[in-house]
């Protein structure tokens, strides 16, 4: 599973593309507990390239939010393709992990001064 | 929606029938909702006039909801595993086990050999044994196997509950023979004409699940089961549990996000783990159980109908050629395998 970072001055914005299933997980375990380490980081998961999540990547998403929580940190997934969207729902991870349509919106709900570097990466 | 049809094979090896399926507390459904129903039914029938009965109950079956003609049912656990032989086998003791008593003994009369397979004491797993008629019959013999042990654990748990002040007729004086037996996980046990096998799960306490095999049908019995793994793969013991089993009667209690968050180790797991599992086992019918008890009827349709629709988009992204039928439990539901 290839999984791309990009940094937004305060925000770190993991790229994950692939299914993140029990054969795929263990990449973006680590990733995403490395991202969501640091005291108080502010981590989106762009899920834009993510075609299927299963459980396990499913339960690596609810720790990191723990360990966000825990750190004052923030947590959000961004670009939910339809199936991912839906197994969000059914499985109410919609309501435990922030969700927003374009990782441009979550940074601006965690770091709204990083949205510009956003932006300007856009067009690099 | 409405379970899919259980189109059993002829003649059945194996007949499941579901006492009590809700977990946690005895869950009965009120006036209100029974009202609620009825007027659902109502307005949908908008006063057309039946033919016939089977008309009416055709109407029923297409054209509403299983929550607006049915109810999951309010008992707690308690499921019958009929071979057809002389010997009753039935797993955990739950209110589900008063109904099961009286229709044995309306059925087969005084004198039988009950064959209890219990995943554990906690109070909804054995509240029904006070009820059940059986027990207090000379001649009966009753047989409570269990993985946990016996005088330390399940005797004395049946002990607490059937003595002053918290009911009126102390186990002690029961009429029937009552023997309690322990199991082990990994042999394959040969009782009352059936296969049994059992594993370790994750519960307070601990708890059992069953495998019973007999005449290449199987069906697993996994209930107040956490399921908590960073890896999921063959290594997992589940797997192996559940592998190529005919049906597997799983505790779906919670969401998956309640499941790893808010109830982490609460001992309950939910519908997404229970398609996993049984996809990765080649299990053939999944039944979800242990139903939460502030969930209703129609909240049990919803998740219902979301575990098929998730059991198709992960059937479709791991490439599996063979479907898992997906069902919920209910009070009064009868699986042919």
């Amino acid at each position: 599973m290839e999984i791309r970072e990009k940094v937004c001055g305060a925000v770190t914005v993991l790229c994950p593309s692939g299914r993140i299933d029990a054969a795929h997980s263990e990449a973006f375990q680590t990733r995403l507990a490395a991202a969501v380490g640091r005291a108080a980081a502010l981590v989106v998961v762009d899920m834009a390239g993510v075609a299927y999540i299963s459980s396990v990547g499913l339960r690596a998403l609810m720790m990191a939010a723990k360990q966000t929580k825990v750190s004052g940190g923030k947590l959000a997934v961004a670009a939910l393709q339809p199936v991912v969207k839906e197994i969000f729902e059914i499985s109410r991870f919609n309501f435990v992990v922030k969700s927003f349509a374009t990782p441009r919106e979550a940074i601006v709900w965690m770091s709204p001064a990083d949205a510009a570097a956003w932006d300007a990466a856009q067009h690099l | 929606m409405s379970a899919p049809p259980l189109s059993p094979p002829s003649p059945p090896v194996l007949t499941i029938r579901f006492w009590g399926t809700r977990g946690s507390l005895p869950s009965p459904l009120s006036a209100a909702a029974v009202r609620q129903k009825v007027r659902t039914v109502l307005k949908k029938a908008d006063g057309r006039c039946f033919a016939d009965s089977a008309a009416m109950e055709d109407f029923l079956d297409r054209e509403l909801d299983f929550a607006a003609t049915s109810t999951y049912g309010g008992n707690s656990a308690c499921v019958q595993i009929d071979s057809g032989g002389d010997e009753l086998v039935f797993c955990d003791l739950g209110s589900g086990a008063r109904e099961l008593g009286q229709k044995i003994l309306a059925d087969r009369g005084p004198r039988n050999v009950y064959n209890v397979f219990l995943s554990h004491v906690h109070w909804d797993h054995i509240m029904g044994f006070p009820f059940f008629t059986p027990a207090y019959i000379p001649g009966n013999v009753i047989r409570i196997h269990g993985g946990h042990d016996v005088e330390a654990v399940v005797r004395k748990a049946f002990l607490r509950q059937q003595s002053a002040p918290c009911f009126p007729v102390d186990f002690d004086k029961l009429g029937a023979r009552i023997e309690f037996v322990q199991l082990q996980p990994g042999p394959r046990y040969n009782i009352a004409g059936l296969e049994v096998q059992l594993l370790q799960q994750q519960h307070s306490g601990d708890s059992y699940g069953y495998r019973f095999s007999r005449g290449g049908r199987s069906v697993v019995y996994s209930t107040d089961s956490e399921h908590k793994y960073d890896k999921l793969d063959e290594s997992y013991p589940f797997i192996d549990f559940f592998r190529d089993a005919d049906l597997v009667i799983f505790d779906a209690m919670y969401s998956l996000a309640d499941a790893v968050s808010v109830k982490e180790d609460w001992g309950h797991s939910s519908n997404i783990i229970a398609v996993e599992l049984c996809q990765l086992a080649r299990a053939r019918h999944l039944c979800l159980f242990h139903h939460e008890p502030v969930f209703d009827d129609a909240m049990l349709d919803k998740i219902l109908a979301e575990t098929i629709r998730f059991e198709a988009i992960s059937r479709d992204a791991a490439d599996l050629a063979e479907p898992l039928r997906v069902s919920a439990a209910y009070d009064g539901l009868e699986i042919r395998l």
